[in-house]
């Protein structure tokens, strides 16, 4: 049942750093977070390390382990065998605070950015009435736990900090389609998705859907189809003229 | 002099779950300068993991649904000890906090007229829970968080500033509450991150901090609910009410060890989940408590028959009460009849197809499949009961959310009163809606009623800070003592002796440990420095989880009877006598002190809204004098 297992955790905060060694025991049904836990009780009582729910929901303990953006809540550690070195550093695209934490302000200086739902203003509490099949879409991105380890992967961020001012990241440009396609909400937000939130930057690697722990098909479902709507109201003429048309007309009255 | 970040504000709301950002957005709306502080980052507190749903009598399932059945339902799950203001409140005003939030943008499941979906729930006589499948908790928390934004864009728009108006201090601990003579002046904490020091001044602060589930070993609480408010709260001189009743939720997860007490949502047994023994059997049928009979089915046919014509019978025992679903639980472990690692069965598997259980259930199918390799569509889960819920917390004016302290407000799961001895499942969430805005009403109109700001005295700032680096340098005289060991050795106490049975010998000894935990609280010393540093922060939590076990404790030994979350084997019977009292506990600052005092008769249409029959139950013979069916 129990083994000692080898660990590697970054230690450090945003000025130096390393990887520290520790042997530690491992039980039966432990995920990483519980073996962080037991060196916070036994070895490394000051180790920084974020986490709330333990079962996946909260999105509070992402980190990197052999490299791969993962929640440690939900990484057993039956998915490593006994003699592996299992490295737990703190995610890559984000400044370090200390340890396993980082500063991950960027996403909610970016969830500001967004305008948010924009209701008919005539339309009183209570009477709101939307199908289940049109409501769908959006609830799908609205299981976003905000682990933010879809911002984490992305490449047009990851590596490449000159981008972060212009970029919003999967994550809000996917609130961005999930206000788009909210059955009752008024605002047109094809313009903003491009020229405020970048996602012309996209390339639609799918990187940010395969590392995203609730298996939201960000990509799929929602980058693509508003880069589609964009599209479809950059070259539509008849979109086009339309626009110009209620652009004027709404300047007169 | 001590170096500490200082600002003011008007209100400051400590908690950004459901009733702290609630209560931060009426107060804004009202016009005020308006802090939240919490100590994880934004959009993770608690209230992200409510699974079920939020109760609310819009009756869109079932038309028969209104506050008055609500009423009823929240009372007869509460055993009658509840705050019957709070109660009716609450069940008047939950369909429009509800609707409120599709305003903000939530994303309800919806029934085929395009209206809010409702779900059944335990002890809720209709479908009346508005409910995301099984993650309600983060559609709740994610909408007030953008709410707050919206309020924040409009602050911008109009300011060039977001945080004009609205500010979220985030991973930042409060630690005391500051007062000028005997009102409210201001709350001292730290950030955790730099652990530097941090002061704000405000004449009201409104506490919604959550729970005390971390002073037990088995729980489904995370490690913010070390019952900070209510230590808060006592330490200021507010009083704390019904601590001794506790929720455990029967159905937590039991296997594997390292997630054992994570919750399994009561969702299951509402969309027709069964519970069994090792024989197989649905053993809640053997449960039905006398006061429960006329409601739940005796027979598998009626039980079965009841989730698709709830008008013709009764329901299923699997959703009785909290309290007595973990009770039977417990018993049927205890009797040898428990599943291989001390549970019971919870089976969904057999009783409808893979796709709709992947439907209807998302994350529990996820939350088992990626904790314990088990396949919900396939096989039963294994389930305990596992504390849920403190139903005691600061005892509050129900209109105001006003504690005793002039400028101290309490809403959601640090307010006491409103659940009475037994929350039902889906009351939580509506109650942070309901009460995170009334608190936020109460302090706005409050502060705008003060004639001169109060202000903070440095000695107390002083203090503070003084106490919160104690660790650090150690001051008792005994060997070091280690956060970890104290808390560990605190949690297997108020687990073993204070747990969901409990008797007078095994509550003194809990007693017992308290006291000795408390003199080896001076030596506790954590290692490093103040930046973002676990055992530092563990060791200043124990102190209020310490205050709180107590308060747990000597409450427990004092009411001597049984009644929803407080069951004495000692005294197994619930008692009339016992039903309109209320045990209040305050403090001296070192030690707690627990009081009687009786509970306000509840109005006479209210109690008039309840069948004689069914008030005998509950009630003595001299209080049922003025019921119209003991005149008749
Ligand atoms: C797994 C689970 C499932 C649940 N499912 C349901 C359900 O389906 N329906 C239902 O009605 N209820 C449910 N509940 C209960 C409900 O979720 C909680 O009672 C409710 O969310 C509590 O909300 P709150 O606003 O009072 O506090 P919380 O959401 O817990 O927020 C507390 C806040 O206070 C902050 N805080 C605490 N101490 C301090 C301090 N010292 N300084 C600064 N900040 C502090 C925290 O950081 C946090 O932001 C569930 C509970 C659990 C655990
Ligand atoms: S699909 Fe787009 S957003 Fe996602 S990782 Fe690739 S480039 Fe980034
Ligand atoms: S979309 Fe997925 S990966 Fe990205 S923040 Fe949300 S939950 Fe995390
Ligand atoms: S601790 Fe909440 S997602 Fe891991």
């Amino acid at each position: 049942m129990g083994y000692k297992a080898q660990f590697r955790v970054w230690r450090g905060d945003d000025e130096s750093g390393e990887l520290r060694d520790y042997v530690i025991e491992v039980n039966e049904g432990e995920v990483v977070l519980d073996i962080i836990h037991r060196l916070q009780a036994t070895q490394a009582p000051d180790l920084a390390v974020r986490w709330n729910c333990k079962a996946g929901k909260c999105g509070s303990c992402s980190a990197e382990i052999n490299g791969k953006p993962r929640l440690m809540c939900m990484t057993r550690m039956s998915t490593f065998t006994e003699d592996e070195v299992i490295t737990v550093t703190p995610m890559r695209t984000f400044p370090v605070v200390r340890d396993l934490v980082t500063d991950v302000s960027f996403n909610y200086t970016k969830a500001r950015e967004v305008q948010s739902f924009t209701p008919p203003p005539d339309l009183k509490p209570g009477e709101y009435r939307m199908q289940q099949v049109d409501v769908e879409r959006s609830q799908e991105f609205r299981k976003c736990i905000e682990c933010f380890l879809c911002q984490n992967t992305c490449h047009v961020i990851r590596d490449h900090e000159e981008n972060k001012e212009a970029f919003s990241g999967p994550r809000f440009l996917m609130r961005v389609a999930e206000l788009e396609m909210h059955p009752l909400d008024t605002a047109d937000r094809r313009d903003a998705a491009q020229d405020e939130h970048g996602l012309g930057y996209c390339n639609i690697t799918k990187c940010c859907t395969e590392v995203c722990p609730e298996h939201i098909k960000i990509t799929d479902n929602a980058l693509i189809p508003m880069k589609e709507r964009v599209a479809g109201r950059r070259y539509d003429p008849v979109v086009w003229l339309g626009n110009k048309l209620f652009r004027r007309s709404s300047k007169k009255s | 002099m001590t170096q500490v970040e200082r600002h003011t504000y008007d209100v400051v709301v400590i908690g950004a779950g459901g009733a702290g950002l609630r209560a931060a957005i009426e107060a804004r709306q009202r016009g005020l300068r308006t802090a939240v502080v919490c100590k994880s980052l934004f959009g993770k507190a608690h209230t992200v993991m409510a699974e079920g749903g939020v109760a609310a009598s819009m009756g869109n399932v079932n038309s028969n649904d209104n506050w008055q059945v609500h009423f009823r339902d929240t009372m007869r799950g509460g055993k009658f000890l509840n705050n019957w203001r709070m109660a009716e409140l609450h069940a008047r005003e939950a369909p429009d906090r509800v609707w409120e939030l599709e305003t903000y943008g939530a994303l309800f499941d919806r029934t085929k007229d395009g209206r809010i979906s409702q779900r059944n729930f335990g002890g809720h006589e209709y479908p009346r829970l508005a409910h995301v499948g099984d993650r309600t908790g983060l559609e709740l928390i994610r909408t007030l968080q953008q709410k707050i934004v919206s309020l924040q864009q409009e602050d911008h728009k109009e300011t060039g500033d977001y945080e004009a108006k609205i500010k979220v201090f985030q991973e930042c601990t409060v630690t005391d509450l500051l007062k000028d003579g005997d009102r409210i002046a201001g709350a001292f904490g730290y950030w955790r991150e730099s652990g530097r020091f941090i002061l704000f001044e405000a004449p009201a602060v409104v506490l919604a901090t959550g729970g005390i589930g971390k002073s037990f070993k088995v729980t489904s609480n995370s490690w913010e609910y070390t019952g900070d408010g209510h230590a808060l709260a006592l330490r200021a001189g507010a009083t704390l009410i019904n601590m001794e009743f506790i929720q455990f939720h029967p159905t937590g997860m039991v296997w594997p060890p390292s997630v054992k007490g994570i919750l399994v949502t009561e969702g299951v047994r509402g969309d027709g989940g069964v519970l069994r023994n090792s024989d197989g059997k649905r053993f809640m049928f053997d449960y039905i408590p006398e006061v429960f009979k006329d409601k739940y089915a005796d027979n598998e046919e009626e039980a079965d028959r009841w989730y698709t014509d709830p008008d013709n019978n009764r329901r299923t025992p699997d959703l009785l009460p909290r309290d007595e679903v973990a009770r039977a639980i417990n018993s049927e472990v205890k009797a040898g009849r428990g599943s291989p690692h001390g549970g019971v069965f919870l089976d969904i598997s057999s009783r409808m197809p893979a796709e709709e259980i992947r439907r209807r259930l998302p994350s529990m199918h996820h939350q088992f499949k990626e904790l314990a390799d088990v396949d919900i569509t396939a096989e039963p889960m294994e389930v305990g009961p596992t504390c849920h819920y403190v139903m005691g917390g600061v005892e509050v004016d129900p209109d105001t959310a006003a504690a005793k302290v002039p400028g101290l407000f309490a809403a959601g799961e640090v307010a006491g009163g409103m659940h009475g001895s037994n929350r039902l499942g889906g009351n939580s969430l509506s109650d942070l809606l309901v009460f995170g805005r009334r608190a936020g009403m109460g302090a706005a109109d409050y502060v705008d009623s003060l004639a001169e700001r109060p202000a903070v005295a440095q000695s107390d700032v002083d203090a503070a800070a003084e106490k919160a680096v104690r660790p650090f340098d150690p001051q008792g005289d005994g060997v070091e003592e280690n956060p970890y060991t104290l808390h560990s050795e605190l949690q297997q106490s108020m687990n073993d002796l204070v747990g969901i049975i409990r008797k007078a010998d095994e509550i003194r000894q809990a007693l017992e440990k308290i006291e000795e935990i408390k003199s080896r609280v001076p030596n506790i010393a954590v290692e490093g420095h103040r930046q973002f540093n676990p055992g530092w922060h563990l060791a200043i939590d124990l102190y209020n989880m310490i205050l709180v076990s107590e308060c747990v404790a000597k409450a427990a030994l004092l009411r001597e009877e049984s009644r929803g979350g407080h069951t004495r084997d000692d005294h197994p019977s619930m008692n009339a006598t016992w039903r309109n009292k209320l045990l209040v506990c305050s403090t001296d600052g070192t030690d707690v002190s627990v009081v009687e005092q009786p509970q306000i008769p509840m109005r006479q249409e209210l109690f008039e809204l309840f069948e004689i029959g069914e008030l005998e139950k509950y009630y003595t013979d001299e209080e049922l004098a003025a019921h119209p069916g003991r005149n008749a």
